[in-house]
């Protein structure tokens, strides 16, 4: 007798469960084929990574003043111009060295590096603290190509990745970023930032989407930096690094930066 | 009944000023929104009666699909291929926000947040 309601709850459990199923196994049944895929042009790498040399930089910031990175990252990613240091936007910037390497800046250094700024941007750590800091996911590290993402979706704007980060990769929208677009250098393909939310640079994830080079590397005319996948020996940027010494910023920390600078 | 006299065109008035939205509106119902379809295509990324009431489910499924997932590419119900982009592809066709988006939405009273950050096509009106 008991065994035998045993063996009818088991059974009418399993009916119920196979019951509830049924809409998901119809909807699968009726797929013909995925309903979405990525772009086959897309460039594929297992961890993105960039060399910035600066011996090539600092030949044309003296020449010309060059700033070409920068303007086209900003252009393109409607990166707003704001004056007041303290709000202002940066994806890509300079900086001194002694700030760039606070551990090893000394001043006995050569001049040339001591008094020429070095190209900043987020290294896409390999592993990176402002992921681990963020509550709600809104900054994420890609898993089948290391890109350290934004979300901007799903930024709450509570800026622990700020304080995470070591490198001062990131900006707070303070207010409303398009007062400070001029209307005509505005980018219609791609979005802006609202108020309350964090930015960087995203190693230009939405063109490597569509197998194109990220925009300051495609800029920079003398070819000062170089992008590529930093696990394939094959790679231009492997193929740089063991001819070259080359500088990370703040190893000690244990970020794991990816983006490299021979000077 | 002590004050009377008060009472009941206070009553009155309270009642006239409680319904004057009813009374005020009658009979001149809201026009049904007309939003304007593309004239160059036929067919969207989902049947119509699908991107009639499910359009935002969509969207927030193709936001995690090319933010988080790194797709790019969705195929339609004629399995033709789409660029899944609010700013790159619906509003392609979709070319006014105002003729398109605005006459539900304003109908419906919804103020959907995505133009704070995703750029509105110019109107050329
Ligand atoms: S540089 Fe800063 S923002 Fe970029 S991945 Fe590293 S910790 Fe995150
Ligand atoms: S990789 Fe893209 S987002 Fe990052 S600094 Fe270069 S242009 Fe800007």
């Amino acid at each position: 007798m008991e065994k035998d309601r045993r063996e009818f709850l088991k059974i009418g459990g399993i009916s119920v469960l196979g019951l509830s199923a049924l809409p998901v196994f119809q909807a699968l049944a009726q797929e013909k084929g995925p309903r979405y895929k990525p772009d086959p042009k897309a460039l594929k790498g297992a961890q993105w990574a960039m060399i910035v040399d600066m011996k090539k930089c600092w030949e044309q910031q003296d020449k010309r003043q060059c700033r070409d990175c920068i303007l086209a990252c900003h252009k393109i990613h409607n990166v707003p111009d704001i004056p007041d240091q303290k709000r202002e936007i940066k994806w890509i910037w300079l900086e001194e060295y002694k700030h760039a390497f606070p551990d090893q800046a000394h001043e006995y250094a050569p001049e040339k590096v001591k008094e020429n700024p070095f190209m900043l941007l987020c290294n896409h750590c390999s592993n990176p603290p402002c992921v681990r800091v963020c509550p709600t996911k809104a900054t994420f590290k890609r898993k089948p190509d290391g890109i350290v993402m934004m979300d901007f979706h799903r930024c709450i704007g509570c800026r622990y990745c700020m304080a995470g980060c070591p490198y001062g990769a990131r900006s707070f929208n303070w207010g409303d970023p398009r007062p400070y677009l001029k209307p005509e250098d505005i980018n219609m393909t791609y979005p802006t930032r609202r108020k309350g939310v964090v930015e960087k640079c995203t190693f230009c994830y939405e063109r490597i989407d569509e197998g194109l080079q990220p925009a300051c590397v495609e800029a920079c005319k003398v070819k000062a930096l170089i992008f590529g996948d930093i696990t394939n020996p094959n790679s231009e940027v492997r193929k740089i690094l063991s001819g070259h010494y080359s500088l990370r910023r703040k190893i000690e920390l244990g970020t794991g930066p990816n983006v490299y600078y021979l000077i | 009944m002590y004050d009377a006299k008060k009472i009941v065109p206070g009553i009155l008035i309270f009642v006239v000023l409680f319904t004057f939205p009813l009374w005020s509106n009658m009979g001149k119902a809201a026009p049904a929104p007309k939003p304007e379809l593309p004239k160059t295509e036929k067919v969207c990324v989902m049947d119509t009666a699908y991107m009639k009431t499910e359009h935002m489910v969509l969207l927030n499924q193709w936001r995690d699909l090319v933010v988080r997932d790194a797709n790019r590419l969705w195929v339609g119900p004629d399995g033709k291929e789409h660029f899944m982009s609010l700013q790159n592809s619906c509003m392609k066709c979709h070319s006014s926000k105002v003729k398109f988006c605005d006459q539900c939405h304003n109908y419906a009273g919804v103020k959907p947040y995505c133009w704070q950050c995703h750029i509105e096509p110019k109107e050329n009106m």
